[in-house]
Parts: structure tokens; C-alpha cells; sequence
């Protein structure tokens, strides 16, 4: 027996078994040979219900070594119920060290959120997907969306962003808004708010996005061009909050709103609980 | 039989980082741990690929031989299979043609091939000048052992993406990987 596996309390190293890994490390290096592609996986049931990250999960189990630091954010938390709950899971399988640190880790699992924090070569980002698919709202049927994407055909999307520019005057989409990869797959970003969509664009990290209830994994290698959808006199312009954070003062991080009192009061606060800290100290 | 890895578990993990790494960043060159002991004409890189990501589920092509095709149904448990059919080739020798590879369909592009080839020697820094998703300028690689025309039929089959075939160049303890989408420039 692998001494990686006494270790981790009789469970195999982090958590999946050896034929699932490879199944899904394969499924992995086609999502970096084609970029922005969704490749079908056999998602296993984790001990945690779909929804709650599995697809990302599965991801971070299949490539994760005793080597590496891990950091997990939920919508850029460190410290909220998912966040903790999937960094003690690998704690726990995989006995692996784990960071709240952006710049000390190497893999970072992220629910809904890039890190402030440019990433580097070293690190990998793994994105917990609830809707893989980019064209769901516009063609129900998957059968359909499959051809739309082997044509290359988003005529859908760019429809439907000209009718919410001439009905609201801009993109209706705050979060998830839809990307081009490579110039050749609409993708998915999952729900980033549009402030981060910028930084998927040349990252110098390997990107890489699981959907367990759906059962596709996507990957965007690092340096490639991944664009927001939009138009040449509509260009896609984040959405950013206004106000400073109430504890660090940055006025160029993505903020919540968070309600401060019973009197309607309300602060905002930098998502980024790591960017937050750093710019304390 | 000669042994496989020595832990099934971490050295398939640290082999599939670096994998992952060379399929993410094309042209760059990984090291793997060396093994000792494995059959007459297979390399540390191209073994340790083979027991990482090849199994029952990945119908395979070889031109190896008795050797290391029977250390491959040991290890790997591989179906063998002719090259259309295969999902991974290994390939020892002279690299075939391209074409006899399956490419996959626009609708499942994933099913191309993943062909892992040993060639003589992977030197970084120099020769072809790489290019496309992965790679942040240039990346360089001289690739001994290719057949001539390698380089023109490489770059004909790019204008069929989404479809294609990913290589594993592997020399040694060292692979680099060419996913479908990089793009050779032939230096002078």
C-alpha cells in the first residue's frame, strides 16, 4: 500500500481513487490542448452535494501532491462555511499544507471570485462551475449547443447582449458574462463578477473550471486571449463599487455591500478577505 | 515482469504535474525522476506517461515491442489496438504519419489522439520557434528525430482545428508536449 495512503486515514490520497484520477487528468490536459472546450467527465459523488463545488473539487483531488499549499475562497473569503469545509476535506485526505495566503499558494480552488493578487507561473486556479454551459439560457437542448459550438456559431449570445444593450443601454450581465477563448470557444467564466473577467485574459496561472453536476471540465492555459463578449461601440466595461473599503481604503478592489446596522446603514468591503489583510498591515 | 512505479499513488501525481505543466506551457521541457528498469526500448518519460494516464478505459497503438507491449497490458491494462482506433499511440520508432491517427469530430475534438513519442533528443532554447495559447511570446524548442516534413504536415493539420492530435515529445527523462493549437515556425 502507498504510504500516501495510511496516511490519509484509509481513504486513497486525496479522497478520489486511481482510475478516477486518471480520467480526469486526461480530461484535463485535452481541456488545455483545446481551450475553452467542455470535455464530458464521469463526475464522482463526493461527500458533499452537487452545488457546492464538486466538479472543482474532483480537480483539486486529481492534482494535487504532497508538495503543494493550498488556499480555498468562497466568493474571495477565506473564512465562510465552503471555504473552510473543502480546505479541511484536503487537510484531512491528503494531509497537504494550506494557506489563506494568495501569494503562498500554489493550488487556489475559488468559488465566484479571481484573486486581487496578479497570479504567477506556479499557481493553478480551479473554478467550482455550477453552469458550464454559455448557451443554456439562449438553446436548452445540449445536442444543439454542441453543434453551435463545433460551428462556432454564438450568433445566440451576440443577440442577446444587442437586445440587452438596446433595451438597458448596457450588458445585462453583472456576473458569469460570457468570454471568447482563443477567439474560437464562448465560454463560461462561471459566476466571476465582469471585474474579473479582465484578469483571465493572458493569465500567467494555469486556469482551470469543474462542473460536477454537469460533468464537464474546461481549462484555459496560461497567456491566452480570453476576451468578453461585447461590441466594438459597446466594449464590455466592468461594473466597480463606488465607495472605498471600510477597512483598507482600496478604491480599485471588488467590494461587497455589507448592512451594517438595523437602520439601513451599509459599508463596503473588499471581497478579497487576503487583498484586504495585506493592504492592512 | 518488470516493475512499474514505486508508488502508484504520488509518482503518478508528480508525473501528471509535470504533464499538465508541459501540455499548459508548449515547447517547455519537464523532467521526470528516473526509473530503472524497464523493458528494452521504453524510456523513463514515455513509461511514466503510459502508467499515469493510460488504463483500461484508453484503447492504445504501439509500435514497441513484445517487451513492452506486455509490460503495458501488466501495468496500464490497455486494450492494443490498430492507430484509428486508438485514443493513445506510443510510439518508439519512426513517427507515422499523422493522418492515421484518429482527430476526433468538431462536436468531440477530445477524441484525438494523444500520441506519445520518444524522439532522440529535446533541446530547449533553440530550433523551432513555438507559438499560440500556453505560450506568453516565443517559446523554443530543437526536436532530433522527427521525420522531414514533420514541421509542414504539423502546421496543414492546424487549419482543422477544433480537431487534432496532441503529441508527448519524450527523450530520456524529459518531455515536452505539443498541444494541436501550437503553432512551429521553422527557424532558418
Amino acid at each position: 500500500m502507498s504510504a500516501a495512503v495510511q496516511e490519509a486515514g484509509g481513504y486513497n490520497f486525496a479522497y478520489l481513487d486511481e482510475a478516477t484520477k486518471r480520467m480526469i487528468r486526461r480530461a484535463i490536459l485535452k481541456g488545455l490542448a483545446i481551450p475553452g472546450h467542455q470535455i464530458p467527465f464521469g463526475a464522482r459523488e463526493m461527500p458533499l452535494p452537487y452545488g457546492w463545488g464538486t466538479g472543482g473539487i474532483q480537480l483539486t483531488a486529481s492534482i494535487l501532491g504532497p508538495r503543494d499549499r493550498l488556499k480555498v475562497i468562497d466568493q474571495g473569503a477565506d473564512d465562510t462555511t465552503n471555504a473552510v469545509s473543502i480546505r479541511r476535506f484536503f487537510q484531512r485526505v491528503a494531509g497537504v499544507e494550506v494557506t489563506t495566503r494568495t501569494a503562498e499558494a500554489t493550488v487556489i480552488q475559488t468559488r465566484h471570485r479571481i484573486p486581487e493578487r496578479h497570479l504567477t507561473e506556479g499557481q493553478v486556479l480551479v473554478f467550482q462551475v455550477p453552469m458550464p454551459e454559455p448557451l443554456f439560457r439562449l438553446e436548452p437542448r445540449l445536442t444543439e449547443a454542441r453543434r453551435l459550438h463545433a460551428l462556432g456559431d454564438y450568433s445566440l449570445a451576440q443577440l442577446r447582449l444587442y437586445e440587452d444593450i438596446a433595451r438597458q443601454g448596457e450588458t445585462g450581465s453583472s456576473y458569469n458574462h460570457p468570454v471568447m477563448v482563443n477567439g474560437r470557444y464562448l465560454m463560461s467564466p462561471s459566476p466571476i463578477p465582469g471585474y474579473d473577467n479582465p484578469k483571465l485574459h493572458r493569465s500567467a496561472a494555469i486556469l482551470l473550471f469543474g462542473a460536477g453536476r454537469e460533468k464537464k471540465i474546461y481549462a484555459v492555459p496560461p497567456w491566452t486571449e480570453v476576451r468578453s463578449l461585447d461590441f466594438d461601440d459597446h466594449p464590455f466595461r466592468p461594473m466597480l463599487a463606488a465607495a472605498p473599503c471600510a477597512f483598507c481604503g482600496s478604491r480599485d478592489s471588488y467590494k461587497d455591500e455589507i448592512v451594517s446596522d438595523d437602520r439601513g446603514g451599509r459599508v463596503f468591503v473588499c471581497s478579497d478577505t487576503d487583498h484586504c489583510r495585506e493592504n492592512q498591515s | 515482469m518488470k516493475p512499474g512505479f514505486h508508488d502508484l499513488v504520488l509518482d503518478a501525481q508528480s508525473c501528471f504535474r509535470a504533464a499538465m505543466e508541459a501540455m499548459a506551457r508548449p515547447g517547455r521541457v519537464q523532467e521526470i525522476p528516473p526509473t530503472e528498469g524497464l523493458p528494452n526500448g521504453l524510456e523513463p518519460a514515455a513509461a511514466a506517461l503510459l502508467l499515469t494516464l493510460v488504463d483500461a478505459d484508453t484503447p492504445l497503438w504501439t509500435d514497441a515491442g513484445e517487451e513492452a507491449r506486455g509490460w503495458i497490458a501488466f501495468h496500464c491494462g490497455a486494450p492494443l489496438v490498430r492507430p484509428g482506433e486508438a485514443g493513445f499511440a506510443l510510439v518508439t520508432g519512426a513517427l507515422p504519419p499523422l493522418s492515421r491517427f484518429r482527430d476526433g469530430s468538431d462536436e468531440a475534438p477530445q477524441d484525438g489522439a494523444t500520441v506519445i513519442v520518444q524522439v532522440q533528443d529535446l533541446v530547449p532554447g533553440e530550433g523551432w520557434r513555438l507559438s499560440g495559447p500556453g505560450i506568453e511570446t516565443k517559446h523554443r524548442l530543437r526536436v532530433n528525430g522527427l521525420p522531414e516534413g514533420f514541421v509542414a504536415s504539423w502546421e496543414a493539420r492546424r487549419g482543422t482545428f477544433p480537431r487534432g492530435m496532441d503529441l508527448f515529445l519524450c527523450s530520456g527523462t524529459r518531455l515536452a508536449a505539443m498541444p494541436r493549437t501550437v503553432r512551429i515556425e521553422e527557424s532558418v
